[in-house]
């Protein structure tokens, strides 16, 4: 750097120094004592573990939680995150070796496809008994945390609550013309797809994918950018999850959308985020452990109530104050260990034209 | 950036009888130490490595399936549309880039200093907040409306992938350019100006035909860097090869099919890059004794120079202000609403330092590639050198995969470690750091290391001593583009960063994934300081040496 001063050159190492001391050293965050909910901080004397976890689960929502495990347990974690169905490649391509103890994903197809790969071990029944059947694998090697609801969000100012369909399958007549957005690259939406073709049959679903293209269906790349088109009035009303509206709510409370639920309709599928435990983990036990402090009271009380996350709980008699309880919303009866098949979804879609 | 991307210079102004022949190439290569070589094979290795791991998963499925999704009509579409799209934005990236170059080294621009290095900032902002600043800002509702009440055409499909790509990516061309034109001996315009041909002609007829070769080297960076996006088309809506193969990651957890795709993905890139080697027209090198013998004098824009100054000023506007402005709104409106803010610094510094380290791992490993290819005609020199391509034309998730598949198998005490993780940056982006430093040493004259030989030094000696230091600026330009794209690296920094290294991209990443536009105002204005800083210090330093 001949022809930088010497002050610049001062300035630039001291920056970079500083800077490289940050990197090093843990986040200031980090240091400010986690509360425990519980109020006693109980480490046992030989806490098994330390675990891995790979979560698909964004740190925003989840990343205290383990900080609070953490502490409740004294088994120390290490989270990377990333998306979910990356993680999943991640896993496949690691094979025996992986680092991975626990795998936290968004959907119920990626830990459906990694148990029918044989990658993960099955749970123990004191962890799934706690759990409503329909959240958890009937085979037993993954359980939901939380439940999703997939719901139409709509433009508060340009849509009137009575015209508002009961059925996703209204969305194809001409009134909903151009005026619905939906994101067919997302998983969530292909989740809901497979169920469809599920229970409604292969030519019901191709009909209901080519009658929303035809009615010139907007296509959104994930599902916080078709709650902002709604918002906006790009689009009247998006098919989503439930949960991504109170997020917008959180930075602004004006923010013009809410949600329509669909009782009873294909289209009010309720999918999980959910764990499973890799058969290949060296430390199950600590694992375990993990999963049981997911599926805990004061875990599943809080994931219905954190103002970012407000989501279903999925253990019995935990109920979330600010949504409609699960008979109200009366889910479709599909088992979510048969969401795997995406293939035979992502070929419907692409014959359709949906992924041009 | 600077000196050194391109190629050219002096080439075109030299008398014809001084170009080397094929023959003289070939007595060079002996001359050519396995200190070269050597590493420079081994790198080329490296680089391969990602292509292997897409004919190992590719090989899994039967070969009726691989002819089936090759050529499947959607398959070829896909195809079609990625050939359009990388085209397109590589053609405007010429249009818009060699005379934005011309304008800020030659002319009197007003401001043309600032403008020199503004114009070339846009490269910093990552697409993937790019392309979402672009939707705040130009989408119905966005910033546009809400402020100035005109409703702008909407930014998706091809137009918005195309024009946010252009505007991202144009620097590649800008900076390449700026730098060829710099090492032009200016006398021969002032020939043509001499026989009577206007400034227009003069650019066209004298000017554009020596920067071929730099022109080319820069639409070669844009051009592979479509192929690999991914922020863009999926943000902005419009289907490539990338994002099919995203797609089928993620989608299907099947990752023969997606394989399958990326193949024919490098098999494009080979296409792009034989044309590119012909658009070009290397010669194998240049042997300009000196540079230009002084600087050129500005050419006068008269009544264009304040539409000049305009046409500079909206490239600035929509490429550099238009994203810091809808990231300055998010936070501003996210902290009138109560959002906590947490300052960064430590994914600050982890960027720093990973970007850091890659920079210096590549311009490492390009130094024997650049020296091999830019001091010998051997054909095998050029292969390695179009090698390092291969990396950076796939998407990150690809190359990413395939260093998961590898380094956990081969180099298991290194998996998800920084050192794996720096290993991934250098084959993301060698081409950047060879490319600077050949074109560095493509402007002096070998006969300056055969005077060492003649004056007793060994071939070792006279590398230490005499090429290196001349490779110098080429390094530190090839270091500080390799330190900006590693620095807004998404796929590799997630699967490959030691577990909880979380940096500026990570951050954005998972705050604009759950729309937390607050959350991802403040390592966003960061990473894009942080990348503006080398970006600015190595264009100024390129002027100042010239």
């Amino acid at each position: 750097m001949r022809d930088l001063s010497l002050r610049a050159r001062a300035f630039i190492g001291i920056t970079a120094a500083s800077l490289l001391a940050f990197a090093c050293a843990p986040d200031p965050v980090d240091d400010v004592p986690v509360p425990d909910s519980t109020g006693d901080v109980d480490v046992e004397d030989e806490a098994p573990g330390p675990i891995t976890v790979y979560s698909g689960r964004n740190e925003d929502f989840v990343g205290f939680i383990f900080d609070d495990f953490e502490l409740a347990t004294g088994i120390e974690v290490a989270v990377r995150y990333g998306d979910t169905a990356e993680l999943a490649a991640t896993i496949v391509e690691e094979g025996e070796a992986s680092p991975a103890d626990v795998y936290f994903a968004q959907d119920a197809g990626a830990l459906g496809a990694l148990q029918d790969q044989g990658l993960l071990t099955e749970l123990p029944e004191d962890i799934l008994e706690v759990v409503e059947p329909t959240f958890r694998s009937r085979e037993g090697e993954w359980t939901g945390t939380t439940g999703r609801v997939r719901v139409l969000a709509y433009n508060t100012d340009n849509v009137d609550p009575a015209e508002l369909p009961d059925s996703v399958f209204d969305l194809t007549e001409p009134e909903w013309q151009g005026r619905v957005g939906w994101a067919p690259t997302n998983g969530s939406f292909q989740s809901f797809v497979t169920a469809m073709r599920l229970t409604e049959g292969e030519e019901v679903a191709r009909a209901w994918l080519e009658g929303m293209l035809a009615n010139d269906a907007v296509e959104f790349p994930n599902n916080t950018a078709i709650v902002e088109g709604v918002s906006r009035g790009e689009v009247d009303l998006g098919i989503t999850n439930h949960y991504y509206l109170y997020r917008f709510l959180a930075e602004d409370p004006e923010f013009p959308v809410d949600n329509h639920y669909l009782p009873g309709d294909i289209g009010g599928l309720v999918n999980i985020a959910g764990v499973g435990v890799l058969a290949s983990s060296d430390a199950e036990e600590a694992a375990f452990e993990l999963v049981r402090y997911l599926l805990s009271e004061e875990v599943q009380v809080f994931f219905g109530q954190n103002a970012d996350t407000i989501e279903f709980p999925v253990v019995a008699g935990v109920e979330a104050p600010g949504l409609p309880s699960l008979a109200e919303i009366d889910p479709p009866n599909v088992d979510l260990s048969n969401l795997e098949d995406l293939q035979g979804t992502l070929q419907l879609l692409q014959e359709v034209g949906a992924l041009a | 950036m600077s000196a050194h991307l391109p190629s050219p210079g002096d080439q075109l102004t030299r008398p014809v009888p001084e170009r080397p022949t094929r023959r003289s190439g070939t007595r060079r290569v002996a001359g050519i130490h396995p200190a070269v070589w050597v590493p420079s094979l081994l790198v080329a290795a490296a680089m391969l490595l990602p292509a292997l791991y897409l004919v190992l998963a590719t090989v899994e499925l039967p070969p009726a399936r691989i002819w089936e999704i090759a050529t499947d009509p959607a398959t070829l579409r896909l195809g079609g549309r990625t050939l359009l799209l990388g085209a397109s934005v590589t053609a405007a990236s010429l249009l818009l880039g060699i005379p934005l170059a011309w304008l800020t080294v030659r002319s009197d621009l007003p401001a043309r200093r600032f403008f020199a290095v503004a114009t070339g900032l846009p490269l910093v902002i990552p697409t993937y907040v790019g392309a979402f600043a672009l939707v705040g800002a130009f989408a119905r509702g966005g910033l546009v409306e809400e402020w100035f009440g005109v409703v702008p055409p909407a930014p998706y499909g091809f137009w918005g992938a195309f024009a946010a790509l252009t505007l991202f990516s144009f620097p590649y061309v800008l900076i390449t350019v700026q730098s060829g034109l710099r090492g032009i001996d200016p006398t021969l315009e002032e020939a043509s100006r001499l026989l009577g041909n206007g400034p227009v002609r003069t650019f066209l007829k004298v000017t554009v035909p020596q920067l071929r070769a730099s022109a080319a080297a820069g639409g070669l960076l844009v051009m592979l860097y479509v192929f690999s996006d991914f922020g863009a088309v999926s943000i902005l809506r419009y289907s490539t090869f990338t994002r099919g193969l995203y797609l089928q990651y993620r989608a299907a957890f099947d990752r023969s099919p997606a394989a399958l795709l990326g193949l024919l993905l490098v098999g494009m890139t080979i296409v792009v890059i034989v044309l590119e080697a012909r658009v070009a027209r290397d010669r194998g090198g240049q042997f300009g004794a000196r540079g230009p013998t002084r600087p050129a004098a500005a050419v006068p824009l008269r009544a264009w120079r304040w539409p000049a100054a305009g046409l500079c000023s909206v490239v600035v506007l929509l490429g550099l202000v238009t994203p810091v402005t809808v990231i300055g709104f998010w936070l501003v409106r996210g902290l009138q609403a109560g959002e906590q803010v947490n300052v960064a610094l430590g994914p600050a510094g982890r960027s720093i330092l990973a970007a850091g380290l890659g920079a210096l791992a590549a311009v490492a490993a390009a130094l024997p590639v650049a020296i091999w290819s830019a001091r010998s005609s051997s054909r095998i020199a050029r292969l390695v050198e179009r090698a390092s391509f291969t990396g950076y034309a796939l998407p990150g998730i690809v190359v990413a995969l395939a260093l998961v598949f590898v380094g956990i198998r081969l180099a298991t005490p290194l998996y998800q470690t920084l050192a794996m993780l720096v290993f991934a940056y250098v084959v993301l982006f060698l081409p950047q750091a060879i490319g600077a430093i050949r074109t560095s040493l493509l402007q002096v004259n070998p006969n300056v290391e055969s005077a060492s030989r003649v004056l007793g030094g060994t071939r070792l000696t006279t590398l230490r001593r005499v090429t290196l230091p001349l490779a110098r600026r080429g390094a530190i330009a090839g270091g500080a583009l390799v330190f900006l794209t590693a620095l807004k690296e998404l796929p590799a920094t997630l699967l490959l960063a030691p577990t909880g290294f979380d940096t500026l991209a990570t951050r954005v990443w998972s705050a604009t994934e759950e729309a937390f536009y607050t959350r991802a105002a403040v390592p966003a204005l960061f990473l894009i300081l942080i990348g503006s800083v080398p970006l600015a210090i190595a264009m100024i330093r390129e002027r100042r040496e010239r």
